[in-house]
């Protein structure tokens, strides 16, 4: 039992703590073992930037994918250049707001996170929506972890919004279809 | 103020006891449970975090945290703190490494426990900043001139990266000697899982104080308490006024620069301290070397990917195994031996142009087969590509 | 209390240590002086040597640890002022005293210096400033007189010479003062304050070297670079009295003289001071949070 998950979207969206949420979910508040790495652009704002997380139930040697199971983009750019090591039966999400050409001949789940963060009056909470359609989409880890991970990943003070966002976020997951 | 471990104290900073963390803060937990109270670093990509973590934590536990002005004036300040008694330490990665090289021989060579944290990149100069490599593992046994030993851990995950600092410190204390942790860009920015050690599974070594007349004291012979060969430590402020030089020095501390003699024995005894010790501080891993036909010898990050290809290759009916050495200086040269007179051939891979490979061929047996897997540019081996050079095997 | 004075001999008796005359200086060398002064000092504000530590890098200036009862760092050339930084900092007790030389402080280790004054780290250096590089024969120095002759400036220094106590001033450093050996009494009075002001000190010795730098230079009797100091430096206060009131006569006579005298003498915490109110604030925050 493993996935190999690629978040990308541009830098400061917030896609390093998306792939770092997802990674403690697993291996803090699941019992799974999970590496997490990241790339960034040269700037820290824009620029395209990924995160990378791998989820086992077995030690897990090589720490970087080998071949992405879940692929998340949440900006254009991302979605055009790290999409390289996708394999027949990698899942696919994204914001087709964020994402507009999406169109690659093969399923994909969209969910407007983007949309959920604007309607709680947020946008900086994209990211969180999307971890919540993730964990409305990929069965691997318990939405309760997830949520356990998000409360004790962002400011305190700001906990109701994201947990919000989150709960949205999975909703929208559950609900979407690969089309 | 005086600083005091505080056991719960460092804990409580810590915060809970799993966390989801890089490899660079869990160099800074594992100092912070060492009881380091003096970090003086400097930044530098990728071992900035290290320094970050200690700049949060360290004034909290009571200790000192400075960002000292480069890398030279870092290693000093440690050098310094160690003799006024602290257990203290820096990080920096392969260009400041290069700096603190003379330093580093000073700390041999006046024999004064302190821990390095190397998170290696590549070079030669500042090459690839953000990219991991294992650039620096022949400069900690060679970079500084003259003649000397080293000590040096390599860590494959950021568990490690907590335990091997630690690990790094006993064994600092105990030979009075600098210990490197040579970590790297990629295990120093991975995230994984860490469990922080409750106290009583972290045995810790503190260095023997010298408590013997003051007047007859040496500081640079044999321990008078334990008969070994590493001298008791007199802290400055502990009344021995005690007399510290890189110069040659007899037992007493004072130059002697002139005679032959007298280099050789001081040199050898500040070897051999530590080589005699070789086997009682070898620690490896050994993964399914049992029936092994073809084995990787491997350290650090490298050691990933090789173990992923080892099980890879064993689900194919392939007979490999995995040797990682978990401290790579002194080197393990007894137990690469054995395992050269038991596998037909050693495959090394790592991410410089071959480093460990050399003391690996100078120890192995002659009728053991070495092939160098070199991976430079910043990337690790991929385990498929590893998995190809079992096959062909 | 006269019968209490200690005299020159007993000074050193307590202070030197055994065995290890004679010294590596040579005859009318400054850096004797400038020990008997530091000795003075510590006599005076009744410093136990036991929490005394010393530091010193390399060269002539940096020998001096050796000689002295107390515990010394002999390093590496140019750094003892950041090996001295670790040693305060493990040990705030401790009285930290550095010996250096102009080329150790404002050649190789200029940044280091640089750095510690402007942290106000808590530490006094003595730096003995004799124009050359005695140890290693004579060599161009970063305060070399300009015309002054090196061995490396054998047609004469085309460089500014390094004015290392203005630059100590300007960085906001506790206590800086420039002496030559010649006086006898400020300097002691200058390491007295020195050593009791938290933060950084500096006290610049000009201290003459008849070997390396005298003899190249046309000063090589033993009297010569006192009689050199005697005509080439100027109490700051009648410098700035020149400066400000003197004839224009007067004023082109004075302006190329170094300034002695004391350059700054501030009473405020040191770095080791303001670091640990923030760990004693941090500390009690967190005692309050955990409810302890």
């Amino acid at each position: 039992m493993k996935r190999e998950v690629r978040i990308c979207g541009f830098g400061g969206q917030g896609v390093i703590l998306a792939g770092f949420i997802w990674g403690k979910a697993a291996c803090v508040f699941g019992d799974l073992n999970a590496v997490q790495s990241q790339s960034y652009g040269p700037e820290a704002r824009g620029g395209a930037a990924r995160s990378e997380v791998l989820i086992s139930d077995e030690k897990i040697g090589y720490p970087r994918p080998t071949g992405v199971d879940l692929y998340v983009a949440m900006a254009q750019e991302a979605f055009n250049t790290y999409r390289d090591d996708l394999h027949e039966n990698t899942v696919i999400i994204i914001d087709p707001d964020l994402v507009p050409n999406h169109d690659i001949g093969r399923p994909i789940y969209k969910v407007r996170v983007q949309k959920i963060a604007e309607d709680l009056g947020n946008k900086i909470v994209t990211n969180i929506a999307m971890v919540g359609a993730m964990a409305g989409i990929d069965d691997l880890l318990d939405p309760e972890s997830v949520k356990k991970a998000v409360v004790d990943s962002v400011p305190k003070r700001f906990i109701d919004l994201n947990v919000n966002a989150f709960e949205r976020g999975l909703e929208a997951g559950k609900n979407a279809r690969p089309e | 103020m005086k600083y005091e471990r505080d056991p719960v104290r460092i804990r409580k900073v810590l915060g809970e006891k799993v966390q989801f963390i890089q490899g660079d803060m869990a160099v800074a937990y594992g100092g912070l449970l060492s009881g380091v109270s003096f970090f003086g670093g400097y930044p530098i990509t990728p071992a900035s975090e290290v320094a970050e973590g200690m700049a949060r934590l360290l004034p909290r536990v009571g200790g000192c945290f400075i960002q000292m002005e480069d890398e030279i004036a870092s290693i000093a300040a440690v050098i310094g703190a160690a003799w006024g008694g602290a257990k203290a330490m820096t990080a920096t990665s392969g260009p400041g490494f290069s700096l603190m090289m003379e330093n580093y021989g000073y700390a041999i060579m006046t024999e004064t426990p302190c821990v390095i944290a190397n998170v290696q990149r590549t070079g030669p100069s500042t090459g690839q900043p953000t990219l991991g490599a294992q650039g620096d593992m022949m400069q900690v046994r060679w970079g500084t001139h003259g003649d000397m030993e080293a000590i040096a851990y390599a860590p494959s995950t950021v568990q490690e990266c907590l335990d091997m600092t630690i690990d790094s410190f006993n064994l600092s204390e105990k030979y009075r000697h600098p210990v490197c942790l040579m970590t790297d860009g990629e295990v120093g920015h991975l995230r994984e899982k860490v469990v922080i050690p409750e106290e009583e599974e972290m045995p810790l070594i503190e260095r023997v104080e010298a408590t013997t007349d003051k007047e007859t004291f040496l500081p640079f012979a044999e321990s008078p308490t334990t008969g070994s060969k590493v001298p008791d430590f007199p802290t400055f402020g502990s009344g021995y006024r005690t007399y510290v030089t890189g110069l040659t020095h007899n037992d007493k501390g004072f130059p002697k620069t002139d005679k032959q003699p007298d280099h050789e024995r001081l040199v050898m005894r500040i070897i051999t301290k530590i080589t005699d010790d070789r086997e009682e501080m070898t620690d490896v891993e050994e993964i399914e070397l049992e029936d092994a036909e073809v084995a990787f010898v491997t350290y650090g990050a490298s050691a990933r990917p090789a173990e992923s290809a080892v099980a890879m290759a064993r689900a194919k009916g392939i007979k490999a195994g995995m040797l990682r050495m978990k401290l790579c200086w002194p080197f393990p040269r007894h137990i690469v031996n054995k395992v050269s007179k038991q596998v037909d051939k050693i495959i090394v891979p790592e991410m410089n142009l071959g480093q460990m490979y050399h003391p690996i061929v100078e120890y192995s047996d002659p009728g053991c087969e070495i092939v160098l897997a070199p991976k430079i540019g910043g990337e690790m081996h991929l385990p498929q590509e590893l998995l190809e050079m079992l096959e062909v095997s | 209390m006269v019968e209490d004075m200690i005299n020159a001999n007993e000074l050193r008796e307590k202070y030197l240590r055994d065995g290890m005359l004679p010294t590596i200086f040579c005859n009318g060398c400054g850096h004797g002086n400038s020990l008997d002064y530091v000795f003075w000092a510590i006599e005076e504000l009744g410093i136990d040597m036991d929490d005394v530590a010393l530091a010193s890098g390399i060269g002539c200036s940096s020998r001096i640890p050796g000689y002295v009862s107390a515990d010394g760092l002999h390093t590496t050339h140019g750094r003892a002022i950041a090996f001295a930084t670790g040693i305060k900092a493990a040990n705030p007790d401790l009285h930290v005293i550095v010996f250096t030389g102009d080329g150790d402080a404002t050649g190789i280790g200029g940044n280091h210096f640089i750095h510690a004054a402007r942290r106000n780290i808590d530490m006094t250096v003595i730096l003995l400033n004799n124009f050359i590089y005695g140890m290693t024969g004579g060599q161009l120095a970063p305060t070399a007189p300009k015309g002054s002759i090196a061995t490396t400036a054998p047609y004469g220094n085309i460089e500014h010479a390094f004015n290392i106590s203005e630059l100590t001033q300007a960085l906001g450093a506790a206590y800086v003062a420039r002496w030559p050996v010649f006086y006898p009494y400020q300097p002691i009075k200058s390491i007295k304050d020195a050593l009791s002001t938290p933060g950084f000190g500096l006290v610049e010795l000009m201290s003459p070297c008849p070997t390396a730098y005298g003899r190249r230079n046309k000063l090589g009797k033993i009297d010569a670079l006192w009689t050199w100091y005697e005509d080439n430096t100027m109490l700051m206060e009648d410098y700035d009295r020149i400066m400000d009131y003197g004839t224009e006569e007067e004023i082109a006579a004075a302006k190329n003289k170094i300034k002695i005298g004391v350059f700054q003498h501030q009473e405020r915490s040191g770095f080791f001071g303001e670091y640990d109110k923030m760990t004693t604030r941090l500390m009690e925050q967190d005692d309050a949070k955990w409810g302890v």
